[in-house]
């Protein structure tokens, strides 16, 4: 892996640490509104229920406020660039297969989901056989079906569709 | 003498043959957790913990802090093998002991690395055996102000000892309060910060976020990285271990420095990480091998390893005794604790003997059994890291996906546990601390419920923080903490004009 030329360029540290920041701030004002919704005072009985997470958020706020000076000014000790683009590539050829991967459990269920993605995983990314790679996909989740199911009795999640309802857990 | 009698009757508890199985069981899944990318301490434990619901608290917690002492010994093995730290504290076991590896003394390393990891662990078990039922019975007299003035002291050492910036600290932790306060209020029972979604009722479970940041983060890191797991080769015989040891106690100063340095800031929150780079560093001003650090001493493997696991077992000490955890692992343990109906605290002294002691024994027995099993074991452990990373990497999603979903059975939560992937990823790299974070989640309700009560006392007075000669030098320390980068960059400007 050559690694001088993959750090050259990429997108820089400045635009992320400035979206983090402005998303941090975003929260915290979030968290600040919705304290002065259900009151961020005293009652008579006591301190309201947004009297604590009030402070949280406005804490946020000026955190945030500081961390994107920073950035603005250019005050940064770390790398120029966040990330490089083949380094980005192969984190979004993880990060989206497993957006995708969440969505199959939500339909089919973790057991099926958890196989098929293995498997494509192993494909795609590591070039092996389909065999082999259906093969260990479905051994894993074999494997994981006894333990959780059968020994430890903690039913996981059949999906919406349940295709497995055929087996009777 | 009190101690030792229950200490020998927690023996007697942690002895049982289906005890020191789940102890085996434990360090062997602790060792693979250390050496497998994604799956450090804190998440392994947290994925682990729904499979222990249905056992006996006291076996549940001896195979899960099993799994802790198992992941600080795996640490070194990717340090020395890999030049890839397992966890924060094992960084400066990669100085000296990588280089060792790459002369062809991996051996030698990683028994010097596992013995002193052994003796700084026994050394803190020791001091724990003696101070955690002091620290508990003096704990009994404290108050709502004196435990928020404990919070914020843990809090307010983050920024103290945290080597980043600070106001990306105080953010990590402040996000951490926030999450935390999401659902259902405990004292007005009003839902805060759910703007109208019913799932959100539940709140952001801890758990569930340690998997994420932790693991799907540490996932997407190694991708980027291209990973390409280049080891060195380790050949472990009783010739090679019996001829380390014979060598070992010339550091026995080194040692006996480290294991304080760790006790010392292992009590502290975050303290471990710091107490490897101390010992690590005041042992190379010290030595007299001082010159030669980095390139391969074994003074420089004993110094960080011995200070680094002394550090990670006192870490329990104010988890156990005060319910306050000094790092994100010792949060997923409390964690542990409240599902079993066990509230960590100075009364869990009183309550649960049975409990505390068995697990203080299982606390030594556990780090022999480990030491044995690493000794032993190597070639195995370091066989698993060279299965290629496109197998293990989805296996390991998988895993976390599946420990999401069984901490309360909720589909959200996987979907949640990939946003935390994503946020542990980019925090990461832009230097936000993570362990704040977990731990004021963890600590939030509690935090929150402290100072309420406190404020409820001095009807909203917050000199009641300064009432008292305790509460006021425990809130005075954390105020010093939290000032203390501002102080220490004013006066290093002065210095330097």
């Amino acid at each position: 892996m050559n690694r001088g030329a993959d750090t050259a360029r990429g997108v820089s540290t400045r635009a992320v640490e400035i979206i983090v920041a402005g998303a941090i701030f975003a929260l915290g004002a979030m968290v600040v509104f919705d304290s002065i919704r259900l009151g961020s005072k005293w009652a008579s009985d006591g301190p309201q229920a947004g009297y604590f997470p009030f402070y949280i958020g406005a804490i946020i706020c000026v955190c945030a406020t500081v961390v994107l000076l920073y950035a603005l000014v250019g005050k940064h000790a770390g790398p120029r660039v966040f990330v490089s683009w083949p380094a980005l590539r192969r984190v979004l050829q993880v990060l989206g297969p497993a957006a995708v991967y969440v969505l199959g459990i939500q339909l089919i269920g973790i057991y099926i989901a958890s196989a098929a993605y293995i498997a494509v995983f192993m494909i795609w990314l590591g070039r092996y056989s389909a065999l082999l790679s259906g093969a260990i996909g479905c051994g894993v989740m074999a494997a994981f079906f006894l333990m959780f199911e059968v020994w430890f009795k903690v039913p996981l999640y059949k999906g919406m569709l349940d295709p497995l309802a055929f087996l009777g857990y | 003498m009190e101690e030792l009698n229950a200490l020998f009757h927690g023996f007697a508890v942690a002895l049982s043959p289906l005890n020191v199985l789940l102890m085996f069981v434990g360090i062997l899944l602790g060792v693979v957790i250390g050496v497998l990318p994604g799956l450090g301490g804190a998440n392994g434990i947290a994925i682990l913990l729904p499979l222990t619901f249905t056992m006996p608290p006291t076996s549940a917690i001896i195979m899960l802090s099993c799994i802790y002492w198992g992941a600080l010994f795996g640490g070194a093995i990717t340090s020395v093998l890999f030049n890839i730290p397992g966890e924060p504290w094992s960084v400066a076991t990669t100085f000296d002991g990588y280089p060792m590896a790459q002369q062809g003394r991996a051996g030698e390393a990683l028994t010097a690395a596992f013995t002193s990891s052994f003796v700084g662990a026994l050394f803190a078990v020791i001091v724990f055996t003696f101070l955690a039922p002091l620290v508990a019975s003096f704990a009994l007299k404290f108050g709502p102000p004196e435990f928020f003035s404990v919070y914020l002291l843990t809090f307010c050492s983050f920024v103290g000892l945290g080597k980043g910036a600070p106001f990306k600290i105080i953010a990590a932790m402040m996000i951490g309060f926030a999450l935390a306060a999401v659902g259902i209020d405990t004292v007005t029972g009003q839902l805060r910060l759910t703007f109208g979604w019913t799932e959100m009722m539940r709140g952001f479970d801890f758990l569930v976020a340690v998997i994420g940041l932790f693991g799907i983060g540490e996932i997407l890191q190694s991708m980027e990285e291209g990973l390409a797991f280049q080891g060195k080769q380790a050949k472990i015989n009783s010739r090679i271990v019996l001829e380390t040891w014979a060598k070992l106690p010339r550091y026995w100063t080194s040692s006996l420095r480290a294991c304080l340095i760790g006790c010392a800031m292992g009590i502290v929150p975050g303290g471990a990480t710091p107490a490897s780079f101390m010992s690590y560093g005041v042992a190379k001003r010290v030595s007299r091998n001082g010159p030669k650090f980095g390139t391969g001493q074994v003074e420089g493997v004993v110094a960080p390893e011995t200070a680094a696991h002394a550090a990670g077992t006192s870490a329990l000490l104010p988890m156990l005794t005060l319910g306050v955890p000094g790092s994100p692992t010792a949060a997923v343990l409390l964690g542990g604790l409240l599902i079993w109906g066990l509230q960590p605290g100075p009364l869990l002294f009183v309550e649960k003997k049975d409990f505390v002691w068995g697990l203080i024994a299982s606390m030594y027995l556990g780090n022999l059994a480990g030491l044995i099993v690493v000794l032993t074991c190597v070639p195995l452990f370091a066989a698993i890291l060279r299965v290629p990373f496109s197998i293990i990497a989805p296996v390991i999603i998988v895993i976390c996906a599946i420990g999401a979903y069984t901490v309360h059975n909720a589909m959200l939560d996987i979907w949640l546990m990939l946003l935390f992937g994503v946020i542990g990823y980019v925090f990461k790299k832009l230097d936000y601390p993570l362990a704040p974070l977990v731990l004021a989640l963890v600590l939030g309700d509690r935090a929150e419920d402290s100072f309420r009560q406190s404020m409820l006392m001095s009807q909203g007075d917050v000199s009641i923080f300064f009432s008292n000669a305790l509460v006021g030098g425990i809130t005075a320390l954390a105020l010093v903490l939290l000032f203390w980068p501002l102080g220490a960059s004013l006066i290093a400007r002065l210095r330097y004009g």
